[in-house]
């Protein structure tokens, strides 16, 4: 009895074990992450980096027109994606009858979320460069890079609407609630902070994704800011792809692309910190 | 007791979840301004039975109605109705405290602002009422704006019979409204009942026998889905007119 007993606490022992040395491992990776980014990147943060267009074939300068660039698409995607993605998720979870047909509809958008950001941008190149005729420009990168992120979106706002209890449904109809009424004053209040986290993940993945945008929006070099829609751009990441793999000072360049890696890390973080800090507000308070 | 005016009228109703009948042949009168409570075992269909009332058994796929019924004279499954008229003239009070997490006010005046009724005063003052119809508005009305989920058990209950009230609904649905309660707020929630039926006609699931005893006028007793006794309650629990009845109210099953 009392050795099977040990035998257990042993068990338990290295169960407990064996997991905080996976959380550890973890910790430590995102940790190294982390420090090498800001070590690196630091050296060539300034206001002027910061504020300034690229000089002598990238070498001096800023990277003020990236950082512009990463921000009209990421706000581009996300103004497409979110209110098309909601609506989809709304009609999926509340209006639409269990048939068949919108099960296929829910496992088609499920699997459109593993199609990888190459495929995206190539279809993007086809349809809104080409056929549509945007060129490469903002439009064209914000609607294919809306597209790639509309599977997360719709997941989680589908998530987060089934997750709002049935009993909050049934009240609002009980008090003679018409279903349009309920989904816009009872189901989209509670399901938001879901929403916002897929809001989130999604802002993370447009902003850093280079592949979509590789031949539908972004340039590695323009004169000045983009002036419409229908510009060229320069955006973070694909500009960190093109300091390491192109032109002719590798020594400068790369430090510049720690550079803007670490300004990208840097607002990913500022932008998940704001919705999270909205999230949790909106989870406890619920106003006044 | 004759001079009790019928509100509701029961006839021959039959009620399905897909091929599973849930009840079976009821027919009964329900008293304006009585409290009826509804008592049977588990699974005995006491609260699909009562789910009938506002058609809240509409939402649930592949459930099937028929027969009558019919409140004040009209057939409340007439596909002429409009459900949203139907539950707004008769309101509900779930088994588990259900306030929407909002403030305590907004929750209140919901039924209200849904019903296109948009006077500030009108709404201000309607809140206050039911909040002290539910006797609730004392405990609360220096935190009005205070999120309803910071309400203890008792009083999100009583918030939810107010957010009910609001709307001025003539029946009031009560599904154990007190099964998730301890026994201090179980016992504000049946002052209140008896309270209430001044001005509304009740009908209460609830699986406590001695709360039955205690609330209402009137007891139907069910079993497997079908009604096997309705009466007066003093009868029901002194002499019932079946010997399955007797077994129930005297705990030798259920």
């Amino acid at each position: 009895m009392k050795k099977t007993l040990a035998k257990k606490e042993l068990v338990q022992r290295l169960g407990f074990g064996f997991l905080s040395l996976c959380i550890m491992i973890t910790v430590f990776f995102l940790g190294l992450l982390i420090y090498f980014i800001a070590v690196r990147g630091i050296k060539v943060i300034s206001w002027e980096f910061l504020t300034q267009a690229p000089r002598r074939f990238m070498t001096q300068g800023g990277v003020a027109p990236a950082i512009v660039g990463t921000f009209y698409l990421t706000l581009g995607a996300i103004s497409l994606a979110l209110p098309l993605g909601l609506a989809c998720a709304i009609y999926l979870c509340e209006y639409s009858p269990k048939s068949s047909i919108v099960n296929i509809i829910r496992i088609s958008i499920n699997n459109l979320a593993g199609i990888p950001s190459v495929v995206f941008g190539l279809f993007g190149f086809a349809v809104f460069v080409k056929f549509f005729g945007f060129g490469v420009s903002i439009l064209s990168g914000a609607l294919t890079l809306g597209i790639m992120v509309l599977p997360g979106i719709i997941s989680a706002s589908q998530e987060a609407f089934l997750a709002v209890p049935q009993s909050f449904r049934e009240a609002s109809f009980a008090l003679g609630a018409t279903q349009w009424q309920t989904i816009k004053n009872i189901v989209i209040p509670s399901a938001l902070p879901g929403i916002l986290t897929g809001v989130i993940l999604s802002i993370g993945r447009v902003a850093g994704e280079t592949a979509p945008i590789l031949f539908t929006a972004a340039t590695f070099y323009i004169r000045g800011y983009p002036d419409s829609i229908f510009s060229e751009v320069m955006a973070l990441p694909y500009h960190i792809y093109a300091l390491m793999t192109e032109g002719t000072h590798p020594q400068e360049q790369t430090q510049i692309a720690y550079g803007c890696a670490l300004i990208l890390l840097v607002l990913v973080l500022l932008v998940s910190g704001i919705a999270i800090f909205i999230r949790q507000r909106k989870r406890s308070g619920y106003g006044h | 007791m004759d001079i009790n005016q019928i509100k509701i009228k029961v006839e021959g109703v039959n009620f399905y979840y897909g091929s599973k009948q849930a009840l079976r042949d009821i027919a009964l009168d329900i008293y304006k301004n009585k409290v009826t409570a509804i008592i049977g075992p588990s699974g005995c269909g006491k609260s699909t039975f009562i789910r009938l009332f506002n058609r809240m058994n509409d939402l649930i796929p592949g459930a099937r109605f028929e027969g009558k019924i019919l409140i004040d004279g009209n057939n409340i499954y007439d596909p002429k109705l409009d459900v949203v008229d139907l539950r707004r003239s008769v309101g509900m009070v779930f088994q588990k405290p259900n306030p929407f997490p909002k403030s305590i006010y907004e929750n209140v005046a919901y039924g209200l602002s849904i019903n296109g009724i948009r006077d500030k005063g009108y709404i201000a003052d309607k809140v206050d009422k039911s909040l002290k119809d539910a006797a609730l508005y004392s405990e609360v009305k220096n935190r009005l704006s205070d999120n309803a989920l910071a309400l203890s058990g008792g009083q999100q209950q009583r918030l939810c019979i107010a957010r009910a009230l609001a709307v001025e609904p003539e029946v009031l649905l009560m599904d154990e409204p007190a099964s998730a309660l301890d026994p201090t707020a179980t016992l504000k929630i049946e002052e209140l009942i008896h309270e209430l039926k001044k001005k509304y006609t009740i009908i209460i699931v609830t699986h406590n026998m001695q709360q039955a005893a205690r609330i209402s006028d009137y007891t139907a007793f069910f079993m497997m889905g079908e009604l096997i006794e309705y009466d007066i309650t003093s009868k029901i629990f002194t002499k019932p007119s079946k010997k399955i009845t007797e077994d129930y109210i005297t705990g030798r099953f259920g």
